[in-house]
């Protein structure tokens, strides 16, 4: 592990009685980097992350934050983490001011600095218009807002979120992509989920987990890459014979759909402009031509399904 | 950072219409019972006067006055106590804290110090009555110091009580009923104890009741004071392991 990392997890693993939640986890986090933690329901990313955070006592290994153990030394450790549970922890009963008032205490910002860590928090998290309402007035969006600005009030390095995005809707989730988006900018952030497209959205790495194992880990970029077309979809009006497609440079298999549609796969390069160059010299009459893309999606179906694809393709982060 | 925390409940207490209907309804049943004291002092106070060493207003109004009230207050105790930890297990905010730079130390002292701060605008309102007296009366004020910091200590030791048991569950209900239980049988304990007609046994010295009566009585005795303060030390010692365990499970 190395020592600049921001979050260090070593060999952690966590059991319920005998159920084993986590197993010999290991991975880090580098300062300004958005780590995605993805994985079906039940996968162990909430244990995880209350390890991390000091919610839960690991059964075996580390976590070290910023150099700090979360066991060894907590106080420093929790002083370096913002963490949004699951369930936003807030007051009901509280204003919105009150209880981000009362956050930045507990979290030791200074007394002259809470008005200033407030103002600051609640305009990067849209919240200037409710500051004075009660939060259990509050919607569900909003609550989740204030859920993710308690985690910020005292400007951490490492910021965690547990599935930030869940029950709310489609315009909110844009814009608390947007919010994770600027976080990242200057701190590192973990966050949890499962849905996909989020992390593509959000993430720079990515982190694949299947009943508490880590059984992926790669960048976005080389997630894009591997999730690079290998087939596509094209019609025509007057089809040819399968001999011909198959003569196009590149193609390997061809697969009929109907009369006029056939998916070609093909090995590295795009056959498309072949295929384009010759249906106008043939008179094949294309008039449809749709890449496939083997999404994320997909991947995630695989690694999380498939027990020997999982081994196969472990990679360490 | 325990302030900050104490604060933080008393503040939560009095939002919510509880603190507000209890300090109301005991304040009101506890001015009837003074009232009747009263007049009972009233009736009796010819008689008195004849005696020699006669028992003063201060004996015979204010410490009838907070055996009641110690009888009351162990009834309603639990539910002060039973939200401290038990609802913020519910709602899932207990997170708020723990992850938050404390230790588990300074949350448990913090909500402790916060039922405290509760206890004593109650106890300091009760104490309003037999200061009233003063107006017409002289008053033993080191009795009614004594009277004052027993029911504290009393108080403080429902609450330590209280506090544990609301660690152990996240239901309110379960909380209120156990802590009601436990109370009770501080209180009951030594019956046992004057059936075997053993006044001095340990049941006597476990009853939480005995050594509030000698308080009453103005007879400060060290071990009165050691047995409030080993049963808070004990039992947010235990709240604080509680809590340490419930990390581990």
């Amino acid at each position: 592990m190395d020592s600049t990392a921001l979050v260090a997890v070593e060999n952690l693993s966590r059991y319920y009685q005998k159920n084993c939640a986590i197993n010999e986890l290991s991975f880090s986090l580098q300062p300004g980097e958005v780590l995605g933690f993805l994985g079906p329901n039940g996968a162990g990313k909430s244990t995880t992350m209350q390890v991390i955070t000091g919610n839960l006592a690991p059964s075996e290994g580390r976590v070290k934050i910023n150099g700090f153990d979360i066991i060894e030394s907590p106080r420093q450790a929790k002083q370096q983490i913002g963490y949004l549970p699951e369930h936003p922890p807030v007051y009901r009963e509280a204003t919105v001011d009150e209880y981000l008032k009362y956050c930045a205490q507990l979290r030791r910002v200074e007394r002259r600095s809470i008005a200033g860590a407030l103002s600051q928090c609640k305009s990067h998290c849209g919240l200037n218009e409710v500051g004075h309402r009660l939060i259990a007035n509050l919607s569900k969006g909003y609550q989740q807002r204030v859920g993710i600005a308690q985690a910020i009030i005292h400007n951490p390095p490492v910021v965690i979120l547990d599935e930030p995005t869940v029950g709310l809707d489609p315009i909110q989730i844009r814009e608390i992509r947007s919010l994770i988006n600027t976080l990242g900018a200057k701190r590192s952030v973990i966050l949890s989920t499962h849905i996909l497209s989020e992390v593509q959205a959000t993430c720079d790495r990515v982190l694949i987990i299947r009943e508490g194992k880590l059984i992926y880990s790669a960048s976005i970029e080389d997630l894009k890459n591997h999730s690079k077309d290998h087939s596509i979809t094209v019609a025509f009006k007057h089809p040819p014979s399968i001999d011909r497609l198959k003569a196009i440079d590149q193609v390997e298999l061809i697969e009929v759909i109907d009369n006029n549609r056939f998916r070609l796969n093909f090995k590295s390069d795009s056959p498309a402009e072949s295929l384009v160059q010759a249906s106008v010299e043939q008179n094949w009459g294309l008039f449809e031509l749709v890449p496939e893309h083997t999404s994320l999606e997909d991947l995630f179906i695989e690694l999380t399904q498939d027990k020997t694809a999982a081994d196969n393709t472990e990679v360490e982060g | 950072m325990i302030f900050t925390i104490a604060r933080r409940e008393i503040t939560t207490m009095f939002l919510s219409p509880l603190a507000w209907v209890i300090l109301g309804v005991i304040q009101v049943v506890l001015g009837y019972m003074f009232l009747s004291l009263l007049d009972n002092y009233a009736i009796l106070q010819p008689q008195l006067m004849r005696l020699e060493n006669t028992p003063g207003v201060t004996d015979i109004v204010v410490a009838p006055l907070f055996q009641l009230t110690a009888i009351i207050l162990l009834m309603i105790m639990p539910l002060i106590t039973m939200r401290s930890f038990a609802e913020e297990k519910r709602n899932k905010t207990l997170s708020l804290l723990i992850s938050s730079p404390l230790s588990m130390t300074e949350i448990v002292l913090g909500k402790f110090l916060g039922l405290l701060l509760f206890v004593l605008i109650l106890v300091s309102l009760l104490m309003l009555m037999p200061l009233s007296l003063y107006v017409g009366t002289a008053l033993d004020t080191g009795k009614l110091f004594s009277i004052y910091l027993s029911t504290l200590l009393l108080l403080g030791s429902f609450a330590a009580i209280g506090l544990y048991l609301s660690s152990l569950t996240d239901n309110q209900t379960i909380a209120a009923v156990s802590t009601f239980g436990a109370l009770l049988m501080l209180w009951i304990i030594d019956w046992v104890g004057e059936t075997i007609g053993d006044g001095q046994s340990v049941a006597a010295y476990l009853s939480i009741l005995q050594h509030h009566q000698s308080m009453l009585e103005g007879v400060f005795n060290s071990s009165d004071l050691a047995y409030y303060l080993i049963l808070i030390a004990t039992f947010l010692g235990l709240t604080i392991r509680q809590l340490d365990r419930e990390r581990l499970l």
